[in-house]
């Protein structure tokens, strides 16, 4: 689960972490108001949605007077703002973040998330904040400083100090940055974040360590024990047919292609959607009904895909092992009668009470295409819509 | 022979109390020897009583001294599995298998540094498989997890995963040809896990009745690309390999917790690549894995 800058904030002050002083706004009224009582004489008028990018796609704006702050405000709240990583639609700006400006004498970058291969939490630092750090990755790997944490003991002082002046960190600031990094580390595991990063963290002109910005990722499986985070989470940031899904407990993910996929079992789902790529045409979603299909989950899973109006047909691939072939295709000939199925539908089962399944399916007197293995029925659908 | 487990294997469930705990442990004591395997079940609030006849005691380590079991199954719900997993690491068992889905990931880190800790201290290694797996199986012998028993088929053929699902598509391609199976391993879908690739990959090379492996893969992480590396230096025997998520997009989960490309190098396609240069056939068309080893025989 993301959240949004301001939100990753308030949970790094919480940490103890050095934030610009900052307040989240609805409107424009309140966003003068944020302005005025922040004081000063230059803030930053930031969007606040999901995706990285905000600022190339001119989702933040410096203003030098409450009516600059007014009209930036005005300007960025609504518009659909367009990110390397929203996709062409962009998204829209429901919500700005107004904070008071900062003296940047330098930009770095940090960011904790853990390393599947050594199982620790990996601290990374760079000197160059700011960036994509992807970006800095593939063209100056040198300039990336990792340190692995154990777990059980924590991230040390020797290697908050590595990071530190690995990264450049003048001496008189070493102890505010290692201290920084400390508590990001204790941030992350006890919000158990997947990913904790602070880009820029900056350096001020008095030697003070700062983030300027900053982004989280949860634990969707440790949410249980987060109420607080639960509570940041924002509908208008998600795809609705996704939010619909995780309702009934069902994983969707919505793709750009117009073939429907109902699967059960993740690695089984994707090899379905690779194998439609295959027979020349593409998935227009990732569909995983669990090991526990009823008929009113593949009835509302069926509900889900047509919403999708790319959809030109539906592929059914079910591998019946404790969830039996017969209860699924129950399941389907309920669904397409009560969705009035328009689309061409291919059903492939097999496993426990394959027959039984197939005679369901033959019986109901719907047009359903049926097919034997995976790549049948993918060049079975992928004709079908042609 | 086989890898991990045989006809001969003791196991306690733990989590035997709880639905999805009492319909598998059923399940595997219809399938084979298993009835005589499972031997054991623990909860702390109903020592003393039995399931279907299999005593039920506080601990892993009492079931295990009573029972002589040296490993588990873990049905345990989420928020207490890791403990599961460990408390069956302090009974000192050799394997403990984790069935359960959607333990934090904290906590899993915390419990597999636990288990490294206590090897480095000198301590005994207890084997990890899962979590979030369907359990592993030698077929006609002891079937260990959620998988369906009567897929496979008694045989020759190593298949390893990490999804529930593909395993049995690759196993039910390989008994409808005629191969059977010596083992069928899930390693589950998780970020942090136990037994990876690599470390299956290196029992079925061992295994003197393993003659041939399929290896499947999905997007997300870097064992794939390690057991590929491995593969190239020391397997004796073909391989296919298949890995799924070609279609999968950047940065988004693809139901499995670790199915998650996370740079250039976790992809489908890279991993296709390496395991292309280490020596696997390779195919993108997830139909055609029993055919393609079938043909390397």
């Amino acid at each position: 689960m993301k959240i949004h800058e301001y939100q990753a904030k308030e949970l790094l002050r919480k940490y103890g972490v050095v934030t610009p002083r900052g307040i989240p706004c609805f409107s424009v009224d309140e966003a003068v108001k944020a302005a005025e009582q922040l004081g000063g004489s230059i803030w930053v008028v930031k969007a606040q949605i999901h995706a990285g990018g905000r600022g190339k796609g001119g989702g933040v704006k410096l203003a030098r007077s409450i009516h600059e702050v007014q009209q930036h405000a005005g300007e960025i709240l609504g518009m659909q703002l367009v990110t390397h990583q929203t996709g062409p639609e962009g998204q829209n700006v429901r919500r700005l973040l107004i904070e008071e400006g900062a003296d940047i004498k330098k930009e770095y970058y940090v960011a904790a998330l853990t390393d599947r291969a050594t199982q620790s939490v990996a601290i990374m630092a760079s000197s160059e904040g700011g960036m994509d750090i992807e970006e800095v990755a593939h063209n100056t790997p040198e300039k990336i400083i990792k340190v692995f944490v154990d777990p059980l003991v924590g991230l040390t002082d020797a290697q908050a100090t590595e990071l530190a002046k690995g990264i450049g960190v003048p001496d008189a600031s070493i102890d505010k940055a290692v201290d920084t990094f400390k508590k990001l580390y204790t941030c992350y595991m006890e919000t158990d974040a997947s990913l904790a990063e602070i880009n820029p963290l900056i350096l001020e002109g008095n030697g003070n360590i700062k983030a300027l910005d900053a982004k989280f990722n949860f634990d969707s499986n440790a949410l249980f024990r987060h109420p607080d985070i639960v509570a940041f989470r924002d509908l208008d940031e998600e795809d609705p047919a996704e939010i619909e899904a995780s309702k009934f407990d069902l994983a969707y993910i919505s793709l750009d292609g117009n073939i429907g996929c109902l699967v059960n079992g993740a690695g089984l789902a994707m090899a379905t959607m690779d194998t439609i790529k295959l027979y020349g045409a593409e998935p227009a979603n990732f569909l995983d009904v669990g090991g526990g299909a009823t008929t009113e989950k593949v009835t509302e899973a069926f509900k889900i895909m047509l919403k999708n109006p790319k959809v030109k047909g539906i592929l059914v691939n079910i591998f019946g092992g404790i969830m039996r072939c017969d209860t699924i295709a129950a399941g389907v000939v309920a669904a397409a009668r009560e969705v009035h199925l328009a689309v061409p539908l291919v059903v492939r089962m097999k496993g426990t009470n394959e027959d039984l399944g197939k005679q369901i399916l033959k019986d109901s007197g719907l047009p359903i295409i049926a097919a034997d293995t995976m790549a049948e029925a993918a060049e079975k659908i992928v004709a079908a819509v042609k | 022979m086989s890898i991990l487990i045989n006809k001969d294997t003791k196991v306690i469930t733990q989590g035997i109390t709880g639905k999805t705990g009492m319909f598998h442990t059923s399940k595997c004591r219809e399938y084979a020897n298993g009835a005589n395997c499972f031997v054991a079940g623990v909860n702390p609030k109903k020592a003393g009583e039995d399931f279907e006849g299999v005593p039920i005691y506080a601990t892993v380590k009492e079931a295990k001294e009573a029972q002589g079991a040296t490993v588990s199954v873990i049905y345990v719900p989420p928020a207490g599995a890791a403990a599961a997993i460990w408390e069956a690491a302090e009974a000192d068992l050799d394997l403990a298998i984790c069935i359960t889905e959607g333990i934090p990931v904290r906590d899993m880190l915390m419990v597999r540094n636990k288990m490294k800790a206590k090897v480095a201290a000198g301590g005994k290694e207890t084997l990890l498989l899962g979590p979030n797996c369907p359990g592993l199986i030698t077929p006609d012998e002891i079937k260990i997890g959620i998988m369906p028993g009567h897929i496979h088929k008694k045989g020759r053929i190593g298949v390893v995963s990490r999804s529930g699902t593909l395993t049995y598509e690759a196993v039910a391609q390989l008994t409808e040809i005629g191969l059977g199976q010596s083992s069928a391993v899930g390693i589950g879908g998780d970020p942090i896990n136990g037994l990876k690739h690599i470390d299956v990959m290196r029992m079925f090379n061992d295994d003197p009745d393993t003659d041939a492996v399929i290896m499947i893969g999905e997007i997300g992480g870097p064992d794939e690309a390690e057991a590929a590396q491995w593969c190239k230096a020391n397997m004796k025997k073909p391989i296919v390999g298949f890995i799924a998520g070609v279609t999968a997009p950047a940065g988004k989960r693809m139901g499995h917790a670790g199915a998650l490309i996370s740079g250039g190098a976790d992809t489908a396609d890279a991993k296709l690549a390496i395991m292309e240069e280490c020596g696997f056939t390779v195919t993108r068309n997830p139909s055609e894995m029993a055919k393609l080893l079938k043909a390397m025989l």
